[in-house]
């Protein structure tokens, strides 16, 4: 579909689902399937364009797709799995390659690209054969909408990735702070690198949403850093908490 | 499909294209926004550069009466620059998102055009005569020795090489904190509404120091942040009601003499959601890219991503009519949310007599939906296979199964060349149809 003539099977295509049999055309289960998509949202979520502000459209849609997707799996138990598994575990390895979501489900089983993602098909092995007859495009109707905020208060917070987190937020207002704005080259020079890390590249899209501190006509005649420095410190408990979804999940 | 035979059915033929030819596509030449003036005979484009440029279209040649005038360039000039936000340390982007005429009311012509956070007023006006015969300067504009004057004249207009000049009016900035998406002109041509994602405010055409915020979803935590405002515009006829639309699916038309502040609506427009076809994506194509009044303004359209839907202003629980744009995509939404194309936004736009409507899709394909005889059309913009006054030939998608002789299949279709952006003329049957970076301009047959 991208380059053409050449045919990529995501797991759309209902059309190959009725009468074939595993072997032949396999398909994603329905949770491996919810699992990619999950993951591919929150890489999206993250990479975000550092120069230009992201467009709070896609964000606020791909967010809304994580909720539902987590709101479900909660609904199915599956959520609970995965707080189990996760800790340990090296958090990252957890964002699945876009790849993996358009192979069939005999290349997981190869494991090379993703070695955590092998532990974790294992697990519901129990839950495949339940889940083989369902498809991406028919999911469950959710009845009681849960508060995204009260799962992710539930959810364990390695002391590690704390630190880390804290410590790159650090990196960033500093950063912020020593910025004299004179000519948009000296900005850049004094870059952290840092910045490319995805926990500062979601802190930055995140804070750029918060504007809830510097909405009003007064702060666009007289910004001043010290403002929005305080501003953001403020919201780093925010910032922590859905940093953890990011990270934990 | 329209033009397969029938009397009344419009033949479309191509007429100009404009632009670059080569594929390499230029970032800033990318085309975003087109737009008719009142009268037709101005067109303008903006870009990805920040550039409007303005087409005229020729006055119709009597000898020449097979077709209609050509649209030629007739002022280009640079609206708005890239800015850096020092608060944010982000850059502001050039874009022009959308460009709006004013109804021409002396001879000179007025737009508004705006980027992501600024909205300019801009004049353009035709200079074809200039003073000549001044006694204190020379014709190069010198000044002239005093005492060399010893005769005296009246300055006189001389005609002179037709000059169109744009100069910027009013600049009305710092009004709004997020993306500006829309900017919708009243009908009582003095005030006009900007939108961004979660805020409308209200501005005088004169005043650019003030601006009326009329309404704001922004909660009071952003974490609960669930839906924006995608688009909105004003009723054609009535000043004082306004619509906007939002990223799940509900349009909201509210009066502004009910309260200052228009959070609760007179009337809230949504369609209950078909159960079978329910999927992580439904909220996402559900999610409206663009609302546009019919001219007559009973009528409102809706585009989402794979389809336009019409409404009756006076029947808030379902649309009148439901145009399915590409349902073919629709066992393709995974791969379109994981390229991001599920995330682009389409316009749609009305004809003159609000009988037919148009939107874009993928591979230059644009779509033609008449309300009428329910019939429909594709056709594509390209450079190929088109001639002038050549008819265009109707395009068919092939979903699933055998490929029929002249059909594409869904997974030949090019996601990187969109329309997003299509116009049409207020009174004739002349469209213009934006690619990545080309202009296409198409007319009827005319016999």
């Amino acid at each position: 579909m991208f380059v053409r003539g050449l045919k990529r099977k995501c797991f759309d295509g209902e059309e190959d689902i009725e009468g074939t049999l595993a072997g032949i055309k396999a398909i994603p289960s329905y949770n491996l399937q919810r699992q990619s998509l999950l993951d591919m949202s929150l890489v999206k979520l993250q990479l975000c364009h550092m120069l230009v502000e992201p467009n709070l459209c896609r964000s606020v849609l791909i967010a809304n797709t994580v909720r539902q997707i987590q709101e479900e799996m909660t609904q199915d138990g599956t959520w609970q799995m995965i707080n189990t598994q996760s800790t340990g575990q090296a958090s990252l390895d957890r964002l699945v390659s876009t790849d993996i979501l358009c192979r069939s489900s005999r290349d997981p089983a190869e494991g090379k690209h993703v070695p955590g993602y092998g532990t974790f098909s294992k697990d519901f092995e129990s839950d495949q054969a339940q889940d083989s007859s369902e498809t991406m495009s028919t999911a469950s109707s959710v009845q009681a909408p849960r508060n995204l905020q009260s799962n992710m208060w539930e959810m364990e917070t390695p002391q590690e990735n704390k630190g880390n987190f804290q410590k790159s937020l650090d990196q960033i207002f500093e950063t912020l702070e020593n910025k004299s704005p004179n000519s948009v080259e000296d900005l850049f020079s004094e870059v952290d690198n840092s910045y490319y890390d995805l926990d500062t590249m979601l802190t930055g899209m995140m804070s750029n949403t918060k504007m809830g501190h510097c909405d009003s006509l007064e702060t666009f005649s007289s910004p001043t850093n010290t403002a929005s420095n305080s501003n953001c410190k403020s919201d780093l408990n925010d910032l922590d908490h859905i940093v953890e979804i990011l990270v934990e999940s | 499909f329209l033009g397969a035979g029938g009397g009344n059915d419009i033949q479309w033929c191509f007429s100009q294209v404009k632009g670059a030819v080569d594929d390499d596509v230029a970032e800033a030449d990318i085309i975003s926004t087109v737009e008719f003036n009142h009268s037709g005979e101005l067109l303008a484009t903006g870009d990805k550069g920040g550039r409007v440029v303005i087409f005229q279209q020729e006055q119709e040649n009597k000898t020449q009466s097979h077709t209609r005038g050509e649209y030629n360039v007739y002022s280009t000039f640079q609206s708005h620059e890239p800015e850096f936000d020092y608060l944010k340390s982000l850059e502001i982007e050039e874009k022009i998102n959308k460009i709006r005429w004013l109804p021409q009311k002396n001879a000179a012509q007025f737009l508004l055009s705006t980027n992501d956070k600024t909205i300019k007023l801009w004049k353009i006006s035709e200079r074809d005569k200039r003073p000549e015969g001044y006694n204190l300067k020379e014709e190069d504009g010198r000044y002239r020795d005093p005492t060399t004057v010893t005769t005296l004249r009246v300055p006189v207009f001389r005609p002179m090489d037709l000059m169109v000049e744009a100069s910027p009016r009013r600049i009305f900035a710092n009004a709004h904190t997020y993306h500006i998406n829309s900017i919708s002109i009243n009908s009582d041509y003095e005030t006009y509404l900007s939108a961004d994602d979660l805020r409308i405010n209200l501005w005088h055409l004169e005043i650019t120091d003030r601006s009326f915020n009329i309404v704001d979803i922004k909660p009071a935590n952003m974490e609960e942040l669930t839906e924006v405002i995608t688009a909105a515009e004003f009723h054609p006829n009535s000043c004082s009601t306004f619509v906007y639309s939002s990223s799940k699916g509900t349009i909201r038309l509210c009066d502004m003499r009910a309260s200052a502040l228009c959070d609760r609506h007179s009337k809230l427009f949504e369609e209950p959601e078909d159960p079978s076809n329910r999927s992580f994506f439904s909220e996402i194509i559900s999610s409206i890219s663009d609302v546009k009044f019919s001219h007559s303004g009973r009528y409102m359209m809706t585009r989402d991503y794979l389809s336009v839907k019409i409404w009756d202003l006076n029947m808030e629980n379902r649309p009148v009519e439901t145009y399915q744009v590409h349902e073919y995509l629709r066992s393709k939404l995974c791969s379109l949310y994981e390229n991001d194309c599920i995330f682009d936004k389409f316009e749609c736009c009305w004809n003159g007599s609000d009988s037919i409507v148009m939107t874009g899709s993928y591979n230059n394909f644009f779509r033609m939906f008449d309300r009428n005889t329910k019939r429909d059309i594709t056709l594509e913009a390209s450079r190929e296979n088109n001639k002038p006054r050549t008819v265009l030939k109707p395009r068919k998608v092939c979903a699933s199964g055998k490929r029929k002789k002249d059909e594409i299949s869904v997974d030949s279709l090019d996601f990187n060349k969109k329309i997003l952006h299509t116009a049409w003329h207020p009174k004739e049957n002349i469209i213009a149809v934006a690619t990545t970076n080309n202009l296409y301009i198409f007319q009827d047959k005319m016999n």
